[in-house]
């Protein structure tokens, strides 16, 4: 018999651009001791442990088996998921709807500021034989999908620029984010051009910190918990990776995902079923472009809202309040942690200066990043 | 020591031999094609408050753990939490460069998976149980000064450090243990 599941606990180490001061394992414990102490929870009491890493990213090949020690689970069942910190909710809700047990830990982590080649590690993931020896900045595939998303909408580099402004406005009040800043929409407009119509400030700058979070059965979640946030829906997706074939357009791996998650959810009206969204704008476009995919407006329509203002802190659609990738910094696969621990947050009404009102059901997506086709989606409500 | 670069461990001849009758000579003339890179990756990990200090003091020609007053181990290299007892550890303790022999090998293949050749040493590294430092879990180091045959588990060794201006805060500060008794 499935169950309904949700989150009792949460830790964070925030997010900023360095952590030279502690280990990758040191920033683990620090956030695990967090959601532990959240959920009140030890955690020889937890049934399972999902990580989440991806070797390229931590240095390290097999990387996974480094994850046991600062989440307490030596000798306990674990294992990692090479994907989004959502890929591995995703796991977890599985394990816990399947009866297998009570409850289960997700964590996530980004160290960044110690890959010391960023861009090549991009380079690697496309294909060897065919794109790689092109030798271009990998940004170019941002810059192409944002041209194109562009020509298809009618939206504008105005827009996007727009979300910078909101995105690390919102950052600014947000004491975990490491970018905020007050820009004006001039100044994101004549930040020097990377890739056309793509230029630097669209771009989100990287962050280190981790996430980890206590998921748990209804019976489990209501014995522990006065404040349990519940897992509505899950969905993930990937198209084809090939940048020959794939939709340069639309995020359609983000449609198909928050489909699946609106359909475990009941939700047939996102728009006036989410209160607000935390959503993947590693660049400025993909917050409209992912804003359009999860239906929350029409295509073409996000630039608009934005600029109006709707999605502001104070607007009907507030998305990324938490400043998102812009403001917080882009988190690699901890990434959709972010993005859920701010919704979390927000359906708590822990979310401190950037608290939203009245607000029930939240959304968290994630994206891989370049030059990935895969999105999740989950939908939480308090 | 370890300086070089890795090579190719195991030849293209040989693996053409064993899977596919295409010959080295298709390859390399272009009949078939085949495409090479290596990928530019670097990285600069943070070695954080434990580790951090655990470098610096093999630097001082010292070596420190953590204590964990809960299951009373002494944690080398220290840690800020004790993965058993999942509790953040207590004081920081000195623990002696003197220790025994848990278990070890006698490598007859070199780091590039080569063999060692005539006349050379057998590698030997080991895991060595320091004293002052938690029961049956030891440091990994390398043991030298001794025929590599006459290595027994339970032997006592000692560490033999670089000079201290060679030190650069680093586990190979320590050039190797050799046996004491």
């Amino acid at each position: 018999m499935a169950q309904d599941i949700a989150i009792i606990g949460v830790g964070t180490t925030g997010f900023r651009a360095t952590t030279p001061d502690l280990s990758y394992r040191e920033l683990t414990y620090e956030a695990a001791k967090k959601a532990y102490l959240d959920a009140g929870v030890e955690p020889k009491e937890i049934g399972a442990f999902v990580a989440t890493s991806e070797d390229f990213c931590e240095g390290y090949s097999i990387a996974d088996e480094y994850a046991p020690d600062q989440l307490g689970a030596v000798l306990k069942p674990i294992y990692t998921v090479s994907g989004d910190f959502i890929h591995s909710m995703a796991s977890g809700v599985m394990m816990l709807k399947s009866g297998l047990y009570d409850l289960v830990v997700v964590q996530g982590l980004s160290k960044a500021s110690n890959m010391v080649t960023k861009p090549y590690l991009t380079d690697f993931a496309l294909d060897p034989i065919y794109n790689r020896p092109l030798k271009e900045l990998s940004d170019y595939i941002a810059g192409m999908e944002m041209n194109r998303y562009l020509y298809e909408t009618g939206t504008t580099r105005e827009q996007c620029a727009q979300v910078v402004v909101k995105n690390k406005r919102n950052a600014m009040t947000n004491p975990l984010a490491g970018h905020g800043c007050e820009l004006n929409l001039d100044y994101v407009l004549d930040s020097p051009m990377v890739s056309y119509p793509l230029s630097e400030l669209d771009i989100s700058p990287y962050s280190d910190g981790a996430v980890v979070i206590v998921m748990a059965t209804a019976d489990t979640a209501l014995a522990l918990s006065d404040k349990p946030i519940w897992v509505r829906g899950i969905g993930w997706n990937s198209d084809t990776p090939g940048l020959e074939t794939r939709d340069w357009g639309r995020a359609v791996y983000a449609e198909m995902a928050a489909d699946m998650a609106y359909k475990m959810a009941g939700i047939r009206s996102p728009r006036s079923e989410i209160d607000f969204v935390e959503i993947s704008d590693e660049f400025s476009y993909k917050e409209l472009q992912h804003l359009e995919a999860l239906r929350l407006c029409s295509p073409g329509e996000a630039g608009y809202l934005t600029v109006e203002g709707a999605t502001e802190l104070t607007g009907d659609l507030p998305v990324n309040p938490s400043g998102g990738c812009l403001g917080v910094g882009c988190l690699l696969e901890c990434t959709g942690g972010q993005k859920v621990l701010d919704v979390v947050l927000q359906l708590r009404g822990e979310a401190g200066k950037n608290q939203l009102q009245d607000v029930t059901t939240g959304l968290a997506m994630s994206w891989r990043g370049l030059p990935t086709t895969t999105g999740a989606v989950a939908i939480l409500s308090n | 020591m370890i300086d070089e670069g890795r090579p190719m461990m195991i030849s293209p001849e040989a693996v053409l031999k064993t899977t596919t009758k295409i010959k080295l000579n298709d390859i390399q003339s272009g009949k078939v094609l085949s495409v090479h890179d290596k990928p530019n990756l670097k990285y600069a990990w943070d070695n954080g408050v434990a580790i951090g200090r655990y470098l610096a003091e093999l630097k001082n020609g010292k070596i420190i753990g953590k204590r964990c007053n809960s299951c009373k181990r002494v944690l080398v290299p220290p840690r800020l939490f004790c993965e058993l007892c999942w509790r953040p550890t207590d004081d920081w303790e000195y623990v002696q460069d003197t220790g025994t022999i848990l278990t070890f090998v006698v490598s007859h293949v070199n780091w590039d998976a080569s063999r060692v050749k005539k006349g050379q040493r057998y590698h030997t590294p080991a895991v060595i149980e320091l004293d002052g430092a938690g029961k049956d879990q030891g440091i990994l180091h390398l043991i030298d000064e001794i025929e590599p045959y006459d290595i027994k588990i339970g032997m006592r060794v000692k560490a033999v450090w670089k000079e201290p201006e060679e030190r650069i805060g680093a586990i190979t500060d320590i050039k190797y243990f050799k046996v004491i008794e």
